[in-house]
């Protein structure tokens, strides 16, 4: 078969040809695989929840969306409840200055706002600077146990109570204020 | 025997990565472990043989004055199903790439072998053009990834082998390191093909 001549009428029919193929074959693999990737963020995001509250075997109840002043959007509560009554949360939160942009973590917090477990969701630090900030605030800069009501929840450079991770101050900062606003959102939450 | 030939000259002879020096920017971004490169590299590479594929059956029925916006439709279409396919079933994988898998869409290396191979060749030939690049850049960043995986924190495909809490040499991990790393890479590949070809 020889190559079609570039006339105007030869090029807008192929390229709409293939243009045409194009969108049908993506939209059957977007349909294809809608199911599989909603259950992947779901099932993400319930590892994470059931992961940081502080009882393994409470229930987790409706999620329901806080407000804080100066932050755009919400925050997520989910409440852990056993036997009907509350007992903690998990908090999905967010800063928007780490150094690599958001950070999105889900924090677990005991009803008096005690710091159960957390877990990052969403994260564009460094790696092998800022990524660290996975482990680190299990280890070195351990915030479980420590309530933001009575230890100030930045790092000790800034006069704060929490070890930040070596070289990733800006890191640090943002993960300790995200879970500063988990805390606030916590309480907002509670007092409605 | 010339199918053979073909994916050689992909994996060797014409290493999009260490001899004609294409899609640097995945190249230096992705490969901080070895396990990233290598997800990076796989997923050029299954692009590249579709798009190859493709182009190749369809050069006949594309006018030449438009085949750069009906090459670039056919990289994105399988670019897009690449993507919708990690996020589906990999998402791990998907989430440490990010960024990167839409932006093979605007990979010099895909777009370069459609313009220069495939759309001067048939099917067949295409697609083993197709495996023998996609494995060359997929051996190319697995080994940068390597390098830097193990130079930056002491672990290869995340087994760590230093004592646990020690780090590596950070700088590797960083992008100035990529860079030391594939320039290294890249001499010592010349030098051992220097001394092939003199045999």
């Amino acid at each position: 078969m020889a190559k079609l001549e570039s006339t105007m009428k030869n090029m807008v029919l192929s390229l709409s040809m293939i243009a045409l193929v194009a969108s049908g074959l993506l939209g059957g693999v977007y349909a294809l695989t809608k199911g599989p990737i909603d259950q992947a963020t779901k099932n993400d995001k319930e590892k994470a929840i059931k992961a940081v509250l502080p009882d393994k075997s409470a229930v987790v109840g409706n999620p329901e969306e806080v407000t804080l002043p100066d932050y755009a959007d919400p925050f997520v509560i989910y409440p852990a409840t056993v036997n009907g009554e509350l007992v903690g949360a998990a908090v999905e939160t967010y800063d928007k200055n780490g150094y690599g942009g958001t950070l999105k973590v889900m924090v677990g917090l005991k009803l008096d706002g005690t710091v159960s477990d957390y877990s990052i969701l969403e994260t564009s630090e460094t790696p092998g600077l800022g990524a660290k900030a996975e482990d680190w605030f299990r280890a070195k800069g351990d915030i479980r146990g420590k309530n933001p009501a009575t230890s100030k929840f930045t790092p000790t450079k800034d006069g704060g109570d929490i070890d930040a991770i070596t070289a990733s101050t800006i890191t640090s900062r943002a993960f300790l204020t995200s879970v500063q606003k988990a805390y606030e959102a916590f309480l907002k939450y509670q007092n409605k | 025997m010339k199918g053979f030939k073909i994916v050689l000259n992909g994996l060797i002879k014409e290493n999009p990565t260490f001899c004609l020096l294409l899609g640097m920017c995945p190249t230096l971004a992705t490969t901080t472990s070895a396990i990233n490169g290598m997800g990076m590299g796989l997923c050029t590479m299954f692009v590249l043989m579709c798009s190859n594929m493709v182009v190749a059956a369809i050069k006949n029925i594309v006018p030449d004055k438009v085949r750069i916006p009906a090459f670039v439709v056919v990289i994105a279409t399988f670019v897009t199903i690449l993507q919708l396919a990690l996020q589906a079933y990999v998402p791990a994988l998907n989430k440490s790439l990010g960024i990167f898998i839409p932006l093979i869409v605007v990979n010099c290396i895909i777009l370069g072998r459609a313009e220069a191979f495939a759309s001067k060749h048939n099917v067949v030939d295409s697609l083993l053009d197709g495996i023998g690049i996609g494995l060359g850049f997929t051996v190319a960043l697995t080994l940068l990834g390597s390098v830097r995986e193990m130079l930056g924190a002491g672990s290869i495909f995340g087994y760590k082998f230093i004592a646990p809490d020690s780090d590596g040499i950070l700088l590797f991990i960083l992008p100035p390191g990529a860079f030391i790393a594939l320039g290294y890479l890249i001499a010592i590949v010349n030098r051992l093909r220097a001394k092939y070809e003199k045999k």
